[in-house]
């Protein structure tokens, strides 16, 4: 026992094997969780005293948000990994994790917005969570864009990777200046440490929903970075025996 | 014969070269002022020519204009460097390439931040900026043009490589550029309105410290990744 699976796991053809057989379960445990998680939140979670039925939406704004900021991580710490290591699996990793972060940045903003109509009164307000979560959308455009504007691929690579690290020494930064910049928002409804301050017939479908998402962002890390692996090693003879079926 | 060369020297040469170009390409150093003047001059023609409104808006468009302005003169940080080969030359040296880095930055500030910055009050004036907020927004921006050229510089890095790399160097380093722009805004905000400002001003010094020890770093990397290319 050694470094052996972690240089195995480096490895574009033993990932995507290994990967083909978990594919069908976490697909089923997703859509187990997000089914029951939604009719819980949808149908049997009681309605809010204040916001009427219109808070349902944190079912999935609350989620969205979570996975938007936790794969701006994954995506830099996989690009670290490639810097590092010299992985290509791992720069496949971190091209999924920046397409899939920028679409659930996008959901969280658009879910908040539907959400901020019925509650504020108007679809868009800046304040500081806002806001700093449009910055982040904004970091993940930047790292599809420097990403999508290189012809070599491996300088491709290279590039979006620095630019992640160094959006990651960022992003403390840019939350702590928003934050301080305005706060209009409401304060965080859920925590870890502490009482929170949501009813728990609320929390717990919205615990399912979240494990539902986290469930979901793996199933698409993983079919998103097998597809980056037969795209790139379609020249290899194993991905056109695998294409042969 | 191997000279040996502090890398103090190294650093005092670059800067010095860089200097002298700088100043010799007078056009490219004078173009981001004139930018900025331009783009003053557009506010009070877009929105209102109202003295009132325009020195409520006036910290927060000065702040702006002179970030794009900062902005749009990066592209040229290495690029000469890059066509002609020296940046390699540069990167084959046995000494590190950071200092070689915090010359250059440096030099571009010194040829189009600095200029920015002093002629920065002339244009408050032009937005009728309270006189109080004169000194800050003098100071703030001196801090942080300093910073944004710093964290510019990587940017510059990443894409001095790409043929069309202008608007996408923009597009990658405006989000890293928040925090400056709050902080650098609000001193001369809280300025005007009688606020205390120096806490704010310590926070702009406070990122251009962190920038010139860290940022030099990834411009570093980024550099050796570009001409790698």
């Amino acid at each position: 026992m050694g470094w052996q699976w972690f240089h195995r796991l480096g490895s574009p053809r033993w990932f995507y094997e290994k990967t083909s057989r978990w594919m069908f379960w976490l697909a089923l445990v997703t859509v187990v969780l997000l089914i029951v998680g939604t009719v819980w939140g949808l149908a049997f979670a009681p309605m809010d005293s204040k916001q009427g039925n219109s808070y349902r939406i944190i079912f999935i704004h609350v989620p969205t948000a979570f996975l938007a900021l936790a794969g701006y991580y994954v995506m830099a710490i996989a690009g670290a990994v490639g810097i590092i290591w010299q992985i290509k699996l791992s720069y496949m990793v971190m091209r999924s994790a920046a397409t899939i972060g920028a679409v659930l940045t996008f959901i969280a903003l658009l879910t908040g917005a539907v959400w901020g109509k019925p509650t504020w009164g108007t679809w868009w307000v800046w304040d500081a969570r806002i806001t700093s979560m449009l910055v982040l959308f904004f970091l993940y455009l930047g790292v599809i864009a420097l990403q999508g504007a290189y012809q070599n691929g491996v300088t491709a690579n290279k590039a979006s990777a620095i630019l992640a690290l160094v959006g990651t020494v960022n992003i403390p930064i840019i939350y702590k200046s928003v934050d301080w910049w305005f706060t209009l928002h409401q304060p965080a409804t859920l925590k870890f440490m502490g009482e929170s301050s949501i009813d728990i017939s609320m929390a717990y479908p919205l615990l399912v929903m979240i494990s539902g998402f986290y469930c979901l962002y793996a199933w698409l890390m993983l079919h998103w970075t097998r597809a980056e692996i037969v795209e790139s090693e379609q020249k290899t003879v194993w991905v056109r025996d695998l294409l042969k079926g | 014969m191997i000279t040996e060369v502090s890398l103090f020297r190294t650093f005092l040469v670059v800067l010095q070269c860089d200097l002298v170009i700088g100043f010799r390409q007078r056009g490219d150093m004078l173009n981001p002022v004139v930018f900025f003047l331009m783009v003053v001059t557009m506010m009070p023609l877009g929105i209102t020519p109202q003295a009132n409104t325009l020195a409520g808006l006036a910290p927060g468009l000065l702040w702006v204009v002179a970030l794009l302005a900062c902005l749009l003169s990066l592209n040229s940080l290495f690029r000469a460097d890059f066509e002609d080969g020296s940046l390699e030359q540069l990167i084959l040296r046995p000494q590190s390439l950071y200092f070689v880095v915090i010359a250059k930055v440096i030099a571009h500030w010194l040829t189009i931040g600095l200029p920015l910055t002093l002629v920065a009050p002339l244009l408050g004036i032009l937005l009728s900026l309270p006189a109080e907020g004169v000194v800050p927004l003098w100071l703030s921006l001196l801090l942080g043009t300093m910073t944004l050229s710093l964290i510019g510089g990587i940017g510059a890095a990443l894409t001095v490589s790409l043929s069309k790399g202008g608007l996408l160097l923009s597009l990658i380093i405006m989000p890293l550029y928040v925090p400056v722009l709050i902080f650098g805004a609000s001193s001369v905000r809280f300025a005007v309105e009688g606020l205390p400002y120096l806490g704010t001003l310590a926070v702009l010094g406070t990122f251009c410290a962190l920038a010139l020890i860290l940022a030099p770093l990834a411009t570093v990397g980024a550099l050796k990744m570009s001409v790698q290319e």
